[in-house]
């Protein structure tokens, strides 16, 4: 018998909720945290119990929260995040040079195979590694040192790295997304990294087809297939069937192509999720209505998933890191909104109920499927 | 000893209710304050200040004895009645609105 356990971050603490397989009565704890926005957290798929969650305010900054017993208690780890060497510069909203500023960790993703490892994902946009359980960080500064990195400019949201993917096939092989510069690969463990933006077309940048300054929303794949990806660009849903050399548009008959998080089914490797959301200008659910679209053809053909979701007068945004997906049999498949909803899925997405309505503002969703 | 209140939020960060003393060695300033308060509590590093420049973050301000020290540089004394353990060093988040 499985347990699922939904990892929550909201502008306002963390929530854990967890229950049994069936995943239709669940435990809710928190806030932990309450008060701070928690942009993230995730467990380590080494070690289950071992939680990373990346806390910070205005106010007093950024800090790291550890646990060690599947998010009952946590304790502060390290939170000091220095670029290394001179950090240089890149363009600020109005096209000046603008130094690298830490500002925060938009995402942690836990080593595939050793709990003490983790990456971090930070604004202004670079990638840090901890190898000792979050004590210390150290930048994979090949990244943030890329030629073409003193171009890169912040998206509304800021210069955020908010997507790293691990290939569990490939050691060494990572992909990164950066809010607005595009995707990013490395084959070497982080040290050198490559834009992977061929087939991406922007109409917001000079160049639509250029070879950086997409604003990548999210990227996922399926870990039976790593060299799969599936993007959800600011506008477009994109696919690539190459590892990110090529990507083509698979957005087909959506509501509308923008939308921030995407995700895989856990079984169906071209069974796949997104939120559409209106535009970028209105950034809610279009015509009132919350719909997951489910792509079962890797995209280009799309269905709505309204079973159990507001379908009037609803109009919440669910971000990028706010959709994950258990693996249990059948796939839960689960969300959160701005608006304090975390809905769950028990049968794939074919239909809906809320595991909770009123938190504040949900940043973030993960899942694990506890054995 | 020397009397430091500080925000709720950095006070559940430290584990602490209420005050936290200090024993910090003549002469007291604002920076041997903060550097004997990290010591104590590491976990406060970074809140204060930047880890790196040791400069005070934007929206956190300290007063003491009804006065703003918060642009007083580190190295300035701080009032006898701190010294003393009279009145408190206040670290304050400012009331910066927000979300």
């Amino acid at each position: 018998m499985s347990s699922v356990r939904v990892l929550v971050g909201t502008r306002k603490g963390a929530f854990v909720m967890t229950s049994d397989e069936a995943r239709a009565r669940w435990d809710i704890s928190g806030p932990h945290f309450a008060g701070w926005e928690i942009y993230h957290l995730k467990g380590s798929p080494a070690d289950p119990n071992r939680l990373y969650a990346s806390q910070s305010s205005g106010w007093f900054g950024q800090l790291i929260q550890r646990s060690n017993d599947g998010g009952k208690t946590w304790e502060p780890v390290g939170n000091k995040f220095v670029y290394e060497g001179v950090p240089g510069t890149h363009l600020w909203y109005d096209n000046t040079p603008h130094p690298w500023e830490f500002a925060r960790v938009w995402h942690l993703e836990p080593s595939l195979t050793d709990p003490d490892t983790v990456y971090a994902g930070v604004e202004d946009a670079a990638l840090f590694r901890s190898t000792d359980g979050g004590q210390s960080w150290h930048e994979l500064a090949g990244l943030r040192t890329h030629p073409s990195a003193s171009a890169w400019q912040p998206g509304a949201g800021g210069m955020c790295l908010h997507t790293i993917l691990l290939d569990p096939s490939r050691p060494g092989r990572m992909f990164v997304a950066i809010s607005a510069a595009g995707a990013f690969r490395s084959d070497d463990a982080g040290q050198t990294w490559q834009p992977i933006n061929r087939g991406l077309r922007s109409e917001q940048i000079p160049n639509p087809t250029a070879e950086v300054g997409h604003c990548v929303h999210r990227i996922a794949m399926h870990r039976s297939r790593p060299g799969v990806l599936f993007m959800q660009k600011h506008w477009d849903v994109m696919r690539s069937d190459d590892g990110g050399d090529s990507w083509r548009e698979v957005s087909g008959n959506l509501p509308t192509d923008f939308g921030f998080p995407i995700d895989v089914h856990a079984h169906e490797p071209e069974t796949i999720y997104v939120v559409p959301i209106k535009s970028d200008s209105e950034h809610f659910v279009p015509d009132g209505k919350l719909r997951v679209y489910r792509s079962r053809s890797g995209g280009t053909e799309w269905e709505a998933l309204t079973d159990g979701l507001p379908q009037r007068h609803c109009y919440v945004n669910v971000l990028r890191d706010a959709m994950a997906v258990d693996s249990c049999d059948p796939c839960g498949v689960y969300f959160g909104t701005t608006g304090g909803q975390v809905y769950a899925s028990s049968d794939n997405g074919d239909s809906w109920a809320p595991i909770v309505r009123d938190l504040p503002s949900v940043v973030s969703v993960e899942v694990q499927t506890l054995s | 000893m020397i009397r430091v209140v500080l925000p709720a939020h950095l006070r559940t960060l430290a584990r602490v209710s209420g005050e936290v003393t200090l024993a910090v060695e003549p002469p007291v300033t604002q920076g041997a304050v903060l550097d004997a308060l990290e010591a104590a509590y590491p976990m406060l590093r970074g809140t204060i200040r930047d880890h790196v420049t040791q400069e005070r973050r934007a929206f956190v301000r300290f007063f003491a004895c009804g006065e703003d020290l918060s642009n007083e540089k580190p190295d300035t004394p701080l009032p006898e009645a701190v010294t003393a353990g009279a009145e408190p060093f206040l670290v304050v988040g400012a009331m910066a609105g927000g979300a």
